[in-house]
């Protein structure tokens, strides 16, 4: 199964992970700063900044898009439950 | 007092009219002296308050959150006495939160004219609140550190503080008189006519406590918010509950940076990791494993390993420990299928402090069904502790080599904490 890196800026801890696998389920268990409330894409709770590789997480769904917009989110924010990471990256709390 | 002695407190509309804070800053909110318990699980002894506030400039005037629906005449009745509704431009709201957004939705009907501002994160919230439809959208603006609005001769500015205690805070800065209006940072539970922190009693207690239950587990939050703060030249703090603090506000700021700042870092050596034991033992097991445990982890060196145990120690002073601590590791026997009531206290106390990245491990010896260990990790999992050692049980004594893989266990938790701190990739399938 393809394999893919994902780092925890905040916390300076990097993850191997089966790509494909949500940020959320990452962060939860490797203790990350970001915080979560809905858990299901509506509430923008847990907006993350992507700092390096943008384009190795699955594309924004329409709904995600609404609410970042609506959240204000900046260029290269993605909601950490529903990003799923397909490459290598890096994020923080936005 | 009873719930039904704070009926009779609130049996009529308080008439009193709105205070003057500042040159043109008026309070306008609510007085909750029969509260006793606030948020299910607050304590007040003397009741709350829901501060609100009313700014006038040569523009127009800006009302700043609003109070708790059951007080929502009293607020009227204060802003009544101080401005008419057509002249109100304005509504911030700092949080959104019911006890400070009680009374928006008639203030809106009364301003129809006003512009509502909301943090840039706040959104979700507003539209939770006052469910918006096509027939009735709602019109707001979303706003962030930087942005501002003019009231002709003052000026409201935003800062960003999100996480204190919701996604949604914000404060909001009046420069022209230096007047913070925090939201719930720097408040308090704590009710008194007077209104000023140099006349009310002495409520160092209840800014403190409510601190630890409020802004305490968003720390970090609290420090990112105190570097926009610290800059200002703060004359008064308005917050949303408790006391308006015009005698001396920089004392509350240096209060909050004190209780923010992590205190056991400070004595230990940079660099050193600090490891935490504690222990149930009916028999003496579980405390001959704990000892083994803690002899194995001070073998790597650079970890400070401390063993406590819970019979003999409150509560509250461990939580303390554990928010300094960068691992915690719980032993127990199993009763009747169950861990001991101690570990369940302390694990259901954790909720004040933030227990993110830290280390988690659970170990027990135990007489014939052994549940305590998986349940105790299950929890550690629940907290976002990371597990990285599979818990250790040892059916009743534990031998000579059973007191070795207890140090190995040790050994092996040193290795994740300083492991972790070297930034080592970790493997998805041992998150647990």
């Amino acid at each position: 199964m393809a394999k893919a890196k994902i780092t925890f800026t905040d916390i300076e801890q990097t993850v191997n992970v089966p790509a494909g696998t949500r940020v959320i389920e990452v962060s939860e268990r490797i203790g990350a700063g970001i915080i979560y409330g809905c858990r299901e894409g509506d509430c923008g709770t847990c907006m993350m900044h992507v700092e390096e590789g943008w384009n190795n997480l699955t594309e924004p769904s329409v709904l995600e898009e609404k609410v970042l917009r609506e959240n204000m989110a900046s260029r290269h924010d993605r909601l950490a439950c529903q990003a799923q990471i397909l490459g290598d990256c890096k994020v923080k709390p936005a | 007092m009873s719930p039904a002695a704070s009926a009779i407190v609130r049996d009529r509309v308080d008439q009193a009219p709105a205070v003057e804070v500042a040159p043109g800053v008026h309070w306008i909110g609510a007085l909750d002296p029969g509260l006793r318990t606030f948020d299910i699980i607050l304590r007040t002894a003397n009741g709350t308050t829901y501060n609100s506030y009313l700014v006038r400039g040569e523009e127009g005037v800006a009302v700043i959150d609003t109070v708790k629906a059951e007080f929502a005449e009293d607020f009227f009745v204060r802003l009544e006495s101080v401005a008419r509704y057509d002249e109100i431009r304005v509504i911030v709201l700092n949080h959104l939160e019911p006890d400070h957004t009680g009374a928006l939705p008639d203030l809106m009907r009364r301003a129809p004219q006003a512009q509502l501002y909301i943090s840039k994160r706040a959104t979700p919230m507003l539209k939770a609140l006052l469910k918006p439809s096509d027939d009735r959208p709602l019109v707001y603006k979303t706003v962030g550190t930087g942005d501002e609005v003019s009231l002709g001769g003052r000026t409201l500015r935003f800062l960003h503080t999100p996480f204190l205690h919701w996604p949604d805070t914000q404060c909001t800065w009046l420069a022209e008189e230096g007047v913070l209006f925090s939201g719930d940072v720097f408040g308090c539970h704590h009710c008194d006519a007077r209104l000023f922190n140099d006349l009310c009693g002495d409520f160092r207690f209840a800014f403190d406590y409510y601190y630890a239950h409020i802004m305490r587990p968003f720390k970090s939050y609290v420090v990112d918010a105190l570097k926009l703060i610290e800059p200002l030249p703060i004359k008064l703090i308005a917050p949303t509950h408790g006391p308006v603090l015009r005698d001396r506000p920089r004392r509350y700021v240096t209060r909050y940076r004190e209780l923010s700042t992590p205190s056991l870092a400070e004595r230990i050596d940079q660099g050193e990791r600090s490891l935490i034991i504690f222990y149930m033992s009916a028999y003496g097991s579980t405390a001959r494993m704990a000892e083994a445990i803690r002899a194995g982890a001070e073998e790597a060196g650079g970890i400070r390993v401390s063993l406590y145990d819970l019979e003999g120690g409150e509560i509250q002073p461990f939580v303390d420990l554990i928010e300094s601590a960068d691992a915690l590791v719980l032993g127990s026997p199993t009763i009747n299928g169950d861990a001991a009531k101690p570990i369940w206290d302390l694990l259901s106390s954790l909720a004040v402090i933030d227990l993110k990245g830290k280390l988690g491990a659970a170990f027990g010896s135990y007489g014939w069904t052994g549940e305590a260990v998986k349940m105790i990790e299950d929890r550690l999992r629940g907290l976002k502790l990371r597990v990285p050692v599979a818990g250790l049980r040892i059916k009743l004594i534990p031998t000579d080599e059973e007191l070795d893989e207890c140090r190995e266990f040790g050994r092996a938790l040193a290795g994740a904490l300083v492991r972790g701190e070297q930034g080592r990739v970790i493997d998805f399938a041992d998150l647990g």
